[in-house]
């Protein structure tokens, strides 16, 4: 295995098959398992009814503090509001130095060298979404200088967005050589591949559109920018967990999964780890391969997490409203 | 004691999308009782208020029918537990709109509950009846299955208050429909109390909207209206119905006028049913 | 292979327990017949306990009806049929029927654990299939009490009577509902024997019956074990049974009633196939093999006892299936997290190991779940046999537990003709991408019951029975009215 400073990634003996050409992706696209929507929905319905208690539900909670990516991703952004999200981000309870930072912040990439001068040293990472975010309409140049411009301000990871117009006209070539080209931008930031699965509005679209991701080198495939109707919900993370799992065993790459936009609440971050947990495994529980995009959740993790050790619910004050 | 204490009024409203607001154009008419005694003024309803209602009751519908069969079921009976238990104030409105008898108005609620509960029990049977597998001369799995018109109108019966009304805007809601009902111009108090009970009965705001008001002035509207697919003429004269019926044509519209044996007929339920065929291939 | 490099445990993450409590089930030391509206000593005051299968533990002591108690309720059934329930209109009975099915959704919680502790299975089954279930189906046919004139069997269609209904163990509650509630809706009076381990839930709906204030002797409840069920079946004043239960038994039965008048129907064993074909949704597929086995420990009739695979991903299908069993939770009941649960009585339990036995004999290739078992209680880790033949015992015989038996097949008529290779036809699942194959394989399929791409699915508006030696007649649905109706 070959790994870089930020970690473990592509095995040097790796069996990922090597895309020459477009009909050969449609080939492979084409022998993947369909996915049956009732079946799907029925199993992650099931998932949902797992009941954590005790020390599984504190471990579980500081597991998914540290998932975290803390987002902000509005057209109001300025640095000040950049500067509280990142204080947060490495201490998200000033009162209680013994939860966890999370994993990320994610701005957009004019934020990005603002966000690294806060963070310094610490090991919250910098994500900067880019490929004009969020609905990918531009063109491949503009969508490379994004990313380029990004990287260089310091981004650690990028957040990409795959082209939703050019998947559902047929051409996963086109979506597939611009996740090659972003990879190739990236250098050595860690690449999520955001598919936007409420546009793709199929399981079967979803299953596809993560290995056209996977095999076009994404570290992470990610499910939503979180500005659509329909963002993540559990049965699309089940598939994509599934997808994940499968080419880890076809190809012995591992790669990360990212759920972002409508998990509000401890209740539906939990119901995640248990669908990776019975779905991909332990190796997904971790940080390094499991995220959740994400803003007002934080504060409903720590309230749980209070709650689990004080015994009694506090108030939604007790927390920065950052 | 309690004569001499003063009873609070209560305003009568329209029902449009869950929520009971006054008519817009801010009118009400004055109702009497069988007897001529004043019982309240009721909103009079404008033609706008019929097109927020029909925008409500589109807006309910595909929602009204992607809950299941069984769901719907538990709705519609749960508007009869609460019917039930305000029995004594259905029996006293209808006793004063109809100028009943107490025993003969409590009979007639006694009747609407037992028809609430009837309709109640169809949502998830009325596919059985109405549809079928089609035995067609090929290696096809041929089957009809009834699915709902989509928004129905309802003209309702001026004379009986409270069954009649039941009777026809309940056959429309159990096979998936959502309803614009005008009540009975004379005789609305029933109705409109039935309907406040609807918020209590977990009935999604636009699936049934009832407007009170003067029949000839709304029902045009409604009949004309290109985005209600069926209408019910029930509660008007022959001449008007058939007014009616030609503006309804100008869209289309499924027709429903009173006819004989409904109580043992499933002509309500079958009014506003459309009945979709699919046909699949069987082969290896 | 690249499972290595993954380095990832299914299932590493665990759950705390998560148990339900016990004490929700408010049960009490000891039960009686429940006769003509009330609870009553039986004649011979003798009893029996009724134990958890989990831990052995015995929760409650229950009558043993003997044959005068026998003649008793039915006398109480007949009285009240004559004087009382067939001068109730269907508006009434369907207003009765309503009741019962919210007051099971009342005491929904209660029931739940009542029906775990007694019968072995999950909680989160009990509580999210069998109690609601049980409630819509009272609610699907309360509202066909008021419509008989429009269930296809011509203008006002008279009940038989008097109904004996013997019930099994494996849904106790469940199956008091398939039976009662269809009989009560077509104006029958009823006289229900629970099975002889799962007594407790349909002594609850007895005391549920009387807070409906249900004319007594409407429904009676009497407890036993099989001498009482053969006095129901024997007994003259009855005009229909009603059993579900073993093939052997139900010929018993029919044997039993050939000579009378009585109407029968029956609902008996199975050996369901569940067909995968290569295009089949990988992943739903695993879990519809799993459900159509392990739902339930294997206790259920139309279980999907025989994958029957496409050869060309038969390996394929079984690394994935065993990788799942091996994730099933299998332990305490009352636990919420618990998959698999209690194998009901240590005779089931004999039975099971027996019939298991057969397919190491016959050569077929065992894999169990790695699970650990509890040491009290009734226990049997899920297992897979592969490289099963049609012609092992292990492919015919009903195990009715949580072993599946693996065969393959390459064509879709070899694998209609390996379904059908069986005296029984209760249900089966097939699993396809491709609608017309589905469709044609159900055509061809000798079974009541078809799933595609799904298992174990169960509706009281679908009509649910067997062919052959799985029995006759239907229940759910507008079908399952012509079992209790004179037409």
């Amino acid at each position: 295995m070959t790994s870089d400073e930020r970690g473990v990634r592509l095995p040097s003996n790796s069996s990922a098959p090597v895309i020459e050409n477009e009909s050969q992706l449609r080939a492979l696209l084409g022998g993947l398992s369909g996915v049956d929507a009732v079946g799907a929905e029925a199993r992650a319905a099931k998932l949902a009814t797992r009941s954590l208690k005790k020390s599984t539900k504190l471990a579980a909670l500081d597991l998914a503090i540290s998932m975290v990516d803390l987002t902000t991703l509005e057209g109001a952004d300025t640095p000040g509001r950049v500067t509280s999200l990142c204080t947060k981000a490495m201490h998200p309870d000033p009162n209680d130095p013994s939860v966890p930072s999370v994993a990320a912040v994610c701005v957009y990439p004019d934020l990005v060298a603002h966000a690294r001068s806060v963070l310094g040293t610490s090991p919250v990472k910098v994500a900067s979404v880019a490929t004009a975010f969020p609905s990918g309409r531009a063109s491949l140049n503009v969508k490379l200088m994004d990313v380029r411009e990004a990287v260089s301000a310091g981004a650690d990871e990028i957040d990409m967005v795959i082209d939703r117009g050019a998947f559902l006209s047929g051409h996963v070539g086109q979506v597939f050589d611009e996740v090659v080209a972003v990879k190739e931008a990236c250098g050595r930031a860690h690449l999520k591949v955001i598919l936007e699965t409420g546009e793709l509005a199929t399981y079967d679209n979803a299953r596809r559109a993560s290995w056209i991701a996977m095999l076009g080198g994404a570290d992470f495939i990610k499910t939503s920018t979180g500005k659509v109707g329909v963002n993540a919900t559990l049965p699309t993370a089940l598939v994509m967990l599934e997808a994940v799992r499968d080419f880890a065993e076809t190809t012995g790459v591992v790669v990360g999964v990212k759920v972002a936009g409508g998990i509000r609440t401890t209740k539906d971050a939990l119901r995640y780890l248990v669908v990776i947990n019975e779905t991909a495994g332990s190796r997904w529980l971790s940080p390094d391969y499991f995220r959740f995009g994400a803003s007002s959740l934080l504060n409903d993790l720590l309230m749980q997490r209070l709650k689990q050790r004080r015994g009694v619910y506090v108030r939604p004050d007790e927390f920065s409203g950052d | 004691m309690s004569e001499d204490r003063l009873d609070v009024r209560k305003t009568y409203k329209l029902l449009i999308n869950g929520a009971f607001p006054r008519s817009e154009s801010g009118r009400s008419y004055e109702v009497t009782s069988a007897k001529g005694e004043f019982l309240a003024n009721v909103a009079q309803a404008s033609r706008k208020d019929v097109r927020d209602a029909v925008v409500a009751a589109r807006g309910a519908q595909s929602k009204w029918w992607d809950q299941s069969a069984y769901n719907r079921g538990q709705v519609i009976y749960r508007l009869a537990e609460m019917a039930e238990s305000r029995r004594d104030e259905l029996a006293e409105h209808v006793r004063l709109a109809e100028g009943l008898s107490s025993k003969k108005a409590k009979a007639s609620v006694s009747r609407a509950v037992d028809r609430i509960v009837w309709y109640a029990g169809w949502t998830d049977k009325i596919a059985q009846i109405l549809g079928s597998s089609n035995p067609v001369a090929g290696p096809f799995f041929n089957f009809s299955v009834p699915v709902p018109s989509g928004v129905v109108g309802v003209l309702c019966e001026q004379e009986s208050s409270l069954e009649a009304f039941v009777n026809a805007v309940l056959a429309p809601i159990a096979v998936g429909n959502t309803v614009v009902a005008v009540a009975s111009e004379k005789k609305p108090t029933p109705a409109a109390l039935l309907g406040e009970m609807t918020a209590t009965a977990d009935f999604p705001g636009g699936l049934l909207n009832i407007v009170t008001g003067f029949t000839g002035e709304v029902a045009p509207t409604l009949a004309s209206h290109e985005d209600v697919d069926g209408i019910d003429l029930g509660g008007v004269d022959e001449e008007f119905a058939n007014e009616l019926a030609q503006l309804a044509a100008g869209s289309i519209k499924r027709v429903l006028r009173p006819g004989p044996n409904e109580d043992t007929s499933l002509r309500r339920l079958r009014a506003f049913v459309e009945t979709s065929t699919v046909w699949h291939t069987i082969g290896q | 292979m690249s499972e290595d490099l993954t380095n990832s445990s299914l299932g590493a993450m665990a759950y705390d327990p998560a148990p339900e409590s016990a004490a929700i089930a408010r049960l009490k030391p000891a039960y009686g017949l429940f006769i003509n509206g009330e609870f009553s000593d039986p004649s011979s005051h003798e009893s029996f306990v009724t134990l958890n299968p989990a831990n052995e533990e015995s929760l409650a002591s229950v009558a043993q009806a003997s044959a005068a108690d026998v003649d008793r309720a039915v006398y109480a059934a007949r009285r009240a049929y004559d004087n009382v329930w067939s001068k109730t209109t269907g508006a009434e009975r369907s207003k009765y029927l309503f009741r019962i099915a919210r007051l099971i959704q009342e005491r929904s919680r209660e029931l739940a654990v009542v029906e775990t502790l007694d019968n072995g299975k999950p909680i989160r089954e009990s509580r999210d299939v069998d109690i609601p279930m049980a409630a819509a189906h009272f609610f699907y046919y309360a509202g066909w009490a008021d419509k008989l004139d429009h269930a296809g069997f011509g203008r006002d269609p008279k009940p038989l009577g008097v109904a004996g209904q013997i019930i099994p163990w494996n849904f106790p509650l469940l199956m008091a509902a398939w039976k009662l509630a269809p009989a009560l809706a077509a104006g029958n009076t009823c006289v229900l024997k629970p099975a002889e381990t799962t007594p407790l839930s349909a002594l609850i709906l007895a005391e549920i019956l009387q807070q409906a204030e249900l004319p007594e002797g409407v429904v009676n409840i009497i407890t036993g074990d099989g001498s009482t069920g053969a006095a129901l079946v024997d007994h003259p004043g009855v005009d229909k049974i009603a059993f579900t239960g073993s093939t052997e038994v139900g010929r018993l039965i029919q044997q039993r009633v050939a000579s009378s008048h009585k109407h029968l129907t029956l609902e008996l064993g199975g050996k369901g196939a569940n067909i995968v074909f290569e295009d089949a949704p990988v992943d739903e597929m695993i879990e519809g093999i799993i459900d159509g086995i392990f739902f339930n420990q294997g206790h259920v009739c139309c279980a999907g006892s025989r994958l029957l695979v496409q050869e060309s991903v038969a390996d394929e299908v079984l690394r994935r299936l065993i990788r799942r069993v091996d994730q099933l939770r299998v332990g305490d009941p009352l636990d919420k997290n618990t998959d698999v649960g209690a194998i009901n009585s240590a005779a089931q339990l004999a039975r099971i190991k027996e019939l298991t036995a057969y397919g190491d004999e016959e050569g077929a290739t065992r894999y169990t779940s790695s699970c650990s078992l509890p040491d009290k209680g009734y226990w049997f880790a899920p297992t897979v046999f592969a490289d099963v033949s049609q012609s092992h015992r292990i492919a015919r015989e009903e195990i009715f537990g949580p072993v599946l038996s693996v065969l393959t097949f390459r064509t879709p008529e070899e694998a209609v003709a390996k379904a059908n290779n069986t005296n029984y036809g209760l249900a089966c699942g097939v699993w396809s991408e491709k609608g017309s194959r589905t469709l044609w394989v159900a055509e061809r399929l000798r079974a009541g019951v078809i799933w595609a791409n799904t298992y174990n699915r169960f509706d009281p508006t679908s009509p649910f029975g067997g062919v052959r030696e799985s029995g006759f007649g239907r229940e759910g649905g507008r079908h399952g009215l012509e079992a209790y109706l004179n037409v």
